[in-house]
């Protein structure tokens, strides 16, 4: 039988039982496009995460005082007074894999600016920090060499606390209390959103040159981090190691005992991160994956049905001339036209849910243009391999039985 | 009803050969059922001509109809040797059977074995969907057979929407469609009342008349009257073969007959 009669027959077989044909269609739908939401979303979420791990700083490890929360970026409970500047001025000096290092320490404040009040974080830090952090401005500078040797007191706000005190004004120039000191605006960051690792909102913070953030609001001098970067990804774990060795020299830590400062290399949170996220698409994956199979269980379900249905049918064609193979290209069409036009179905579905998903969690969508293809690919050789079956069943019938059929 | 168009019957006359149409030497057929051996036939010899009209009676579980899908190469013998136009069937793989079912064989079934929601024209270009023949040929050829059993006013009809008697004529045309050289009948009246069974026969008679030859099983001896030639089956062996010296015709019962109305 020719391809095209072959073609037209099937479909006029499917358009005979519509609502069972759009039943099993129903199965491949819903697995095709399970699959393609799922790794659209899964890809969406691992770019963002990329991005924000790279937003977090370029190569950065991340050096804190003793008692330090695991989670790397929570700054603020270092209490032990281990690190010293003259710790961070060594790093930059002697570490060769490292390229910058900005000594840093805290506070938490209340900052007041006409009738606007915000709690917030303010951190003490040198100019390179920004450098350390990829952190751009939005507007104005940072404070230089110079107000940090002079403990000047002039202020860099994160984006959140700007739209808290200033709204849609313009912050720079103005002048803020923080605690009970007037500070000067100088400079406006680019919003860096929530941190990967701890959720935090990174924006919710006051930057200030690190002298007067100890010296007028704390009245300590010793630091409590040390933010680093790496001259490159991959020299970020030698310079981890370097950076160990070098503190525990400096600090005069006899060989066995524990150390007086955590060292967190942030590559290793974005591999977590990546890994965590691959683990989660692998999973999700094989569930879509399941449900694929299930349609194809349909498929073949409802073609052996069909087979027995039209056994008669079947009998005949074999008595007028169809050949075996006729009569299995027959059923395996249909198979696969099942397949085909639930997996083309399934594509719509699985970027429409994913559009929708992404709507209501934020979240970007990502689909890799190789699921399409892949995917309604995938869901004809289903339909072909689980038509397979039925449709040698159906070749191998004896003309005679089946046309005596009943 | 009027049969137009005769150059869809293959004329025994334009057959090559003088041998029979069909030769059949000492065919065996035995069924396995479990332990037990069934002999369908036990050693049927038998040659018909090409032009002949045989009608092959006897009661059931006689072997007739294991006869008949021999005869329409559905079944293969399990000794004895079966010749359709001089080529030795048994000896076929089950693709060049198709073949031969396609090219040479034409069948009709009691139950008509139409394909519902399927019309008469599709109906009948059945058989050539299965061989080399274009499109627009299918169709043009599917009329002409439609015509020949009168029914080129239904070719868009489906089988629900026709009676009986026109179901086996499109069933009739659909055998006619590849133009075989054998029509092979199981029981077609089987299903129908007497005067459209007569009609059946007229066409028959009409296609015989033509040069087709026809083997057509029944148990009806009335239909068997139609036949030239009679062939009594009878426990797997042939127990009577008459020539009948003057079959009845069937124009000519017609006219006897009440007319139903449709």
């Amino acid at each position: 039988m020719e391809l095209s009669a072959a073609f037209l027959l099937a479909i006029r077989a499917l358009a005979r039982n519509k609502l069972r044909s759009s039943l099993t269609m129903l199965g491949i739908i819903i697995g095709v496009g399970a699959v393609i939401a799922v790794v659209g979303i899964g890809q969406g979420a691992a770019a963002k995460a990329q991005e924000q791990l790279a937003a977090l700083g370029a190569n950065m490890l991340f050096v804190g005082s003793g008692s330090v929360n695991r989670y790397g970026l929570n700054v603020g409970s270092g209490q032990t007074k281990s690190l010293i500047l003259g710790d961070a001025r060594a790093i930059a000096r002697e570490c060769p894999s490292v390229s910058r290092a900005a000594p840093g320490t805290g506070t938490g404040q209340q900052v007041v600016y006409g009738n606007q009040n915000w709690a917030t974080q303010i951190n003490g830090t040198e100019p390179q920090y920004f450098e350390v952090r990829n952190w751009p401005f939005a507007s104005g500078t940072s404070f230089g060499e110079d107000d940090v040797s002079q403990a000047a007191t002039v202020a860099v706000l994160g984006d959140t606390v700007r739209k808290y005190l200033f709204g849609s004004s313009n912050p720079i120039g103005a002048t803020i209390r923080i605690g009970t000191l007037p500070f000067k605006v100088v400079g406006v960051l680019a919003p860096k959103g929530t941190s990967p690792g701890s959720g935090q909102d990174q924006d919710d913070v006051i930057f200030a040159p690190l002298t007067t953030v100890q010296k007028k609001l704390l009245g300590q001098d010793w630091i409590r981090w040390i933010m680093v970067s790496a001259v490159s990804r991959d020299a970020s774990y030698i310079a981890q190691r370097q950076i160990e060795s070098l503190l525990r020299d400096r600090h005069k830590i006899r060989p066995g005992d524990p150390d007086d400062f955590v060292v967190r290399n942030l590559a290793d949170v974005a591999d977590a991160a990546a890994e965590q996220g691959s683990v989660m698409t692998i999973l999700l994956t094989i569930v879509a994956s399941i449900a694929l199979l299930v349609g194809g269980i349909g498929i073949m379900n409802i073609m052996l049905v069909s087979v027995t249905e039209r056994t008669r049918e079947i009998g005949l064609r074999l008595a007028v001339g169809a050949t075996e193979e006729d009569v299995r290209k027959q059923f395996l069409i249909e198979a696969m036209f099942l397949g085909l036009i639930g997996g083309g179905f399934g594509i719509a579905f699985g970027i429409v849910s994913s559009l929708v998903v992404s709507r209501a969690l934020e979240w970007p969508i990502l689909i890799p243009p190789y699921v399409v293809v892949v995917a309604p690919l995938f869901a004809i050789a289903i339909g072909t391999i689980f038509g397979f079956y039925p449709a040698k069943k159906a070749s191998e019938l004896n003309p005679i039985e089946a046309l005596r059929y009943e | 009803m009027a049969i137009s168009n005769p150059t869809i019957v293959r004329s025994a006359a334009k057959s090559s050969s003088t041998a029979p149409l069909i030769e059949v030497h000492g065919v065996r057929k035995t069924y396995q059922l479990g332990e037990t051996e069934v002999h369908a036939l036990r050693g049927v010899s038998v040659s018909i001509a090409a032009g002949d009209f045989v009608a092959i009676m006897g009661a059931s579980g006689s072997g007739k109809s294991t006869f008949m899908n021999i005869l329409g190469c559905l079944d293969k013998p399990t000794a004895g040797q079966y010749l359709l136009e001089g080529i030795d069937v048994s000896g076929l793989t089950k693709k060049d059977l198709a073949r031969i079912r396609n090219q040479k064989i034409g069948f009709v079934f009691q139950s008509f074995n139409l394909l519902g929601r399927t019309t008469a024209l599709e109906n009948t270009e059945l058989p050539m969907l299965y061989s080399r023949v274009s499109k627009k040929e299918r169709e043009s050829r599917a009329r002409e057979a439609l015509a020949l059993v009168g029914l080129a006013d239904r070719a868009e009809h489906f089988p629900a929407q026709l009676s009986g008697g026109q179901q086996q004529r499109v069933a009739i045309a659909r055998a006619l469609a590849n133009q075989p050289s054998l029509l092979l009948a199981d029981e077609p009246t089987g299903n129908l009342d007497s005067r459209t069974a007569v009609e059946i026969m007229d066409i028959f008679q009409r296609l015989n008349a033509k040069g087709l030859t026809i083997v057509l099983v029944t148990h009806e001896p009335d239909i068997a009257q139609f036949a030239k030639r009679e062939i009594v089956f009878r426990d797997g062996h042939i127990k009577r073969d008459d020539v009948l010296p003057s079959p009845q015709v069937a124009s000519d019962v017609l006219k006897t007959l009440p007319t139903i109305e449709d």
